[in-house]
């Protein structure tokens, strides 16, 4: 789960990562409020999207006085923010952080995240601070810092100085940044992060270090313990498709394709994907319906498919192993009926009871048009599309 | 011969009285799998299933002689059980478990680095092991699988029946299949189990069904290049997926660029593998390799 940077600035604080003052504003009136209660003469307006790329995309700006708060404020909030890590639709705005300004001297790029292959967490420093850090790591890959932290040692101070000098910091400047590593470890546990990135993190003309921007991802599967994390919980920021299949524990995430498919199992949901692409169809989304699936799991999973206008074709791709294929036919029939799609449904059924769910199908009067095996079902799925 | 588990090994099953240890170990000792008991904290000294159940996890293993395990205790408690586990002797455990918190998982590794070197766990978040005919632990379907000479090894459980399938259709069988899950932080990794697949007399080739997310597969390939004599053939899911959004799996991710399909295939190809570009190819490639 991703959260909002004033959200991810407000745990900074708890946990002594100093951050320029700022307050969240959901309207224009607001922001000039809080702009006003900030004082000075230069305030940064910045949207607050889940996505990267804001400043590109002319989500972060600079006023110089309150009306320019007020107008800044009243252009963002209320539409899209498209930068180069959304979709073409862009993320929704309602929010716009106000924050006193900052006069810079050099950036830094900060990061504590899970790394897979050390299966360890991994701290990531960069003096190229404030670039994109993926272009830095393939560009010139000897100005990134890597030091891994062993859980049952925990982070040690000598891999805090380590990470400074590699930074050319001066004394100072090590000291904070130590202090900051604890902050960001400790915050980094108890919180379940699977992501914490600084990206400026500034040293400021006065030489202070300043955690300028903030983003933190919480690992969902942690949720059960946190009960502060559904107030952090924004699903404005959701596809409005995908927070609806969250309620019904589907794993869905919607494509820009036409072929929508319905699949058990996260891998095999992948491949059906890949094998319409294949065959030279667009998937319309990807769609898990989970192992232990019902009919009535079923039901809800094609209503959500069929919501998405671009949709031209379904396809069905179960294999049974814990579910029974007559029940998912079952459920694809109720579902064709509840819904009265005029859609073509390809479905493929492999595994338990499936001769019994094949001829429910063939029975229903449907006319669903039946597939081998994943082949056979991604080129009679982009057939139907062509007609 | 197989690799892990046969027909000998003893198991038990921890979560045994609940809705998924109870449907999942009645499918297990159908198969014929060798289940001695299970353990349920608090029930100890009742029965199950015709089974003793057991309070702890050393109690079962001092009393049955157990070696291996199949966990399907819930995501808040599942760590502690692979650690209670590891520590009550157990030496296979597979955690059928999905949803286990990411630095729960990285305690759990650091302690059987450092502990419990012998152990092995398959999983979180996977269907588990068999080996056909002989020993079946985890929720795949027994029926689809056939004793034979390909050793199946895949991070997706439907994916890996796509495979066991098609290798019972055209009769090459399984030796053992083994899925080492979704997550992030797995126990035993695609080197791992290619390993001991390498070892195994009974497997005369492998397939390997790997998918977007971590560096999992590109480790294989040097392995393979390195060290792996028997045919391999591999399938990667996710070519379609878009970078930065979870694909079901909590593993299933392209971050900051890495762990894309492409990447993926490219050191596969490179290190002499077989390539199928449809799961529905898996099987052919296979019988291709070992004419």
């Amino acid at each position: 789960m991703n959260i909002h940077e004033y959200q991810a600035k407000k745990l900074f604080t708890d946990y002594g990562i100093p951050v320029p003052v700022g307050y969240p504003a959901f309207h224009a009136k607001e922001a000039v409020q809080q702009a006003a209660i900030l004082g000075g003469s230069a305030w940064m307006v910045k949207a607050q999207v889940h996505a990267g790329g804001r400043g590109k995309a002319g989500g972060v700006k600079t006023a110089h006085s309150l009306e320019e708060v007020s107008s800044l404020a009243q252009k963002l909030i209320g539409t899209r923010l498209i930068t180069h890590q959304t979709d073409t639709q862009g993320q929704p705005v309602n929010c716009v952080l106000i924050e006193q300004t900052t006069a810079i001297k050099s950036e830094i790029y900060l990061s504590l995240l899970i790394d897979r292959s050390r299966q360890q967490i991994a701290v990531i420093a960069s003096s190229a601070g404030g670039m994109d850090i993926e272009e830095v790591a393939t560009k010139t890959p000897e100005k990134i810092i890597t030091r891994t932290i062993d859980p049952t040692v925990g982070l040690s101070e000598y891999q805090c100085r380590e990470i400074a000098f590699a930074l050319g910091l001066d004394s100072n400047q090590r000291k904070q940044l130590t202090t900051m590593l604890f902050g960001l470890y400790r915050l980094f546990l108890e919180q379940d992060l699977s992501l914490v990135e600084i990206n400026p993190l500034i040293i400021a003309t006065d030489g202070n270090l300043l955690a300028l921007d903030a983003k933190i991802n919480l690992d969902d599967n942690a949720l059960y313990r946190h009960s502060n994390w559904s107030s952090l919980y924004d699903p404005s920021q959701e596809d409005e498709k995908e927070h609806r299949a969250r309620q019904f524990d589907l794993n869905y995430i919607a494509l820009d394709g036409y072929i929508a498919c319905m699949v058990n199992g996260a891998g095999l949901a992948m491949a059906t994907m890949d094998v319409i692409k294949l065959y030279g169809g667009q998937p319309a989304n990807f769609l898990d319906v989970g192992g232990g699936t019902t009919a009535e799991k079923v039901t809800e999973a094609f209503k959500i498919i069929v919501s998405d206008q671009q949709v031209k074709a379904i396809l069905v791709n179960i294999f049974g192993g814990i579910v029974r294929c007559d029940l998912i036919a079952q459920g694809v029939i109720h579902a064709i009926k509840e819904t009265g799609t005029p859609l073509p449904v390809v479905v493929r059924l492999e595994g338990t009871n499936v001769e019994t769910g094949k001829q429910l199908l063939m029975d229903s009067g449907l006319t669903v048009i039946p597939a081998d095996n994943l082949d056979d079902a991604a080129k009679k799925a982009v057939q139907a599309v062509r007609g | 011969m197989s690799v892990l588990i046969d027909a000998s090994t003893k198991v038990i099953c921890q979560g045994f009285t609940g809705k998924q240890g109870t449907f999942h170990s009645e499918q297990a000792l159908a198969y014929g799998t060798k289940l001695v008991g299970g353990v349920t904290p608090g029930r100890g000294g009742q029965q199950h299933l015709g089974l003793p159940i057991f309070d702890t996890v050393r109690q079962a293993v001092e009393t049955t002689g157990a070696s291996a395990t199949m966990i399907y205790v819930p995501a808040p408690f599942a760590a502690d059980a692979i650690l209670e586990a590891a520590d009550g002797g157990i030496t296979v455990i597979a955690c059928i478990t999905e949803g286990i918190p990411i630095l729960d998982m990285l305690k759990v590794k650091t302690a059987l680095r450092d502990h419990y070197p012998q152990v092995r766990l398959i999983g979180p978040n996977c269907p588990g092991i068999i080996t056909p005919g002989a020993c079946k632990i985890g929720i795949m379907p027994g029926f689809i699988h056939q004793a034979g000479k390909v050793g199946i090894v895949s991070r997706s459980g439907t994916l890996t029946y796509e495979a066991v399938k098609q290798t019972t259709d055209n009769g090459l069988g399984q030796s053992t299949c083994i899925g080492i899950g979704g997550d992030p932080i797995p126990g035993m990794n695609f080197v791992d189990c290619l390993e001991l697949f390498q070892q195994d007399p009974a497997t005369a080739g492998i397939v390997m069904v790997g998918e977007i997310g971590g560096a999992a597969e590109e480790a294989a390939a040097a392995y393979i290049k390195a060290k792996v004599t028997k045919p391999v053939v591999a399938y990667i899911a996710g070519a379609t997926a878009p970078p930065g959004k979870r694909m079901g799996h909590a593993g299933a991710i392209i971050a900051g660029g890495k762990g894309t399909a492409a990447a993926k295939l490219a050191a596969l190809e490179a290190a002499g593998v077989a390539i199928a570009h449809s799961p529905t190819e898996i099987g052919q490639r296979m019988l291709e390799c070992l004419l």
